[in-house]
C-alpha cells in the first residue's frame, strides 16, 4: 500500500473489530520504501503505529535505515529488504550508517 | 601532521596532474581506468587496515570499503565489457596509484592509535579529493551516459564514505581524549 493511501473498508473494519474485541492492528499496513542509488523513495513517509516499513534494497551496495536517536537499525542488504513495525509515534529521522549521506524520514501517527 | 601533510600534497597532485592540468578532455576509457583505480586503490588501503587495526571501528569502516568498492567496481567490468570499452591506463591513473602506494609505506610504519588515526584521517582527504575528481573532471568529460549514470552514483557513495570516515575520526579524537 502506498504511503497516504485510504482504506475505504476502515470505519467497518474498525467498529467490527473494536466489537470483536480484535486489535485494530490487525488493519496494519505494509509500506514499501525503495532504496537506490543510494536514496531512500520516498524520503519522507507518513504511516501509523502498528504498520510496517519495508525498504527494498535495490542497490547492489548494502545499506542501512537507522534512526537517528539510535531507536532501530534494520540491515539493507545488497538486492534485499528489510522491514520494521513501527511502535511509536512521532516524527523520525534516520540514515544509512555506511553512508551518513543518505537521509530520510517517517512521521508516525498514533 | 606529515601524514595529514602528504595526504593534502596527493589530493592536489591529483588535480593537478598533467592530464587533468591541462583541460586535456579525457576519453571514456582513460575515465573508466580512473575511477577503477580509485577503488582498487581504497581497497588496498583497508586490506593493509584490516590487518593491523585493532579498533572496532576502524575495522568495521574498513570492511565497509572492501565491500563497496569490490560491489562497484564489479559493475565498472561488467559496464565496460557491456560498451566494448578497454580501459586504458594514464598519468592520472599512474598517479594516482604511486600516491598511494607512498601512502600505504608511510602507514605500514604506524602501529596502534597512531594507525588508526592517519589511516582513518588519509581515508577522509583521499575521498575528498576523489569527489572533487568526479565532479569537476571525470562526470563532465564522460560521454557514455552509462558511464556518467556509474560515475554519479560512485560520487555519491565516495561522499558517503567520506561522511562515515568524518564519523569514524570524531570518535577516534574522542578516545584519544578520553585516555590521555
Ligand atoms: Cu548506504
Amino acid at each position: 500500500m502506498k504511503p497516504g493511501s485510504t482504506c475505504p473498508a476502515f470505519g467497518a473494519f474498525a467498529l467490527s473489530a473494536l466489537m470483536a474485541g480484535i486489535s485494530v492492528s490487525a488493519h496494519a499496513a505494509t509500506i514499501q520504501i525503495l532504496v537506490t542509488n543510494l536514496e531512500f523513495s520516498p524520503t519522507e513517509v507518513s504511516a501509523k503505529v502498528g504498520d510496517t516499513i519495508e525498504w527494498v534494497n535495490k542497490d547492489p551496495l548494502a545499506h542501512t535505515a537507522t534512526a537517528k536517536d539510535g531507536d532501530w537499525d534494520v540491515m539493507l542488504p545488497p538486492k534485499k529488504s528489510g522491514s520494521l513495525v513501527l511502535k511509536k509515534a512521532g516524527t523520525f529521522a534516520y540514515y544509512c550508517r555506511f553512508h551518513p549521506n543518505m537521509k530520510a524520514a517517517l512521521t508516525v501517527a498514533p | 601532521m606529515f601524514i595529514r601533510l602528504s595526504a593534502a600534497i596527493a589530493a592536489i597532485t591529483l588535480l593537478s596532474s598533467p592530464a587533468l592540468a591541462q583541460g586535456a578532455k579525457l576519453t571514456d576509457p582513460q575515465i573508466a581506468h580512473i575511477a577503477y583505480t580509485a577503488g582498487v586503490i581504497d581497497i588496498a588501503a583497508a586490506k593493509q587496515a584490516l590487518a593491523k587495526t585493532h579498533n572496532k571501528e576502524v575495522k568495521a569502516f574498513a570492511e565497509d570499503m572492501v565491500r563497496d568498492h569490490e560491489a562497484v567496481n564489479k559493475q565498472a567490468l561488467d559496464l565496460v565489457k557491456k560498451l566494448k570499452v578497454t580501459p586504458e591506463d594514464n598519468d592520472t591513473s599512474k598517479t594516482l596509484s604511486k600516491n598511494a602506494a607512498d601512502e600505504r609505506t608511510k602507514l605500514s610504519k604506524l602501529n596502534g592509535a597512531a594507525f588508526d588515526k592517519a589511516y582513518v584521517e588519509n581515508e577522509v582527504a583521499y575521498h575528498k579529493a576523489v569527489d572533487s575528481a568526479l565532479e569537476t573532471q571525470l562526470i563532465p568529460s564522460a560521454s557514455n551516459a552509462e558511464l556518467k549514470s556509474l560515475l554519479q552514483t560512485g560520487l555519491k557513495i565516495f561522499q558517503g564514505h567520506e561522511q562515515h570516515a568524518e564519523h569514524v575520526l570524531a570518535t577516534l579524537n574522542q578516545s584519544v581524549g578520553h585516555h590521555k
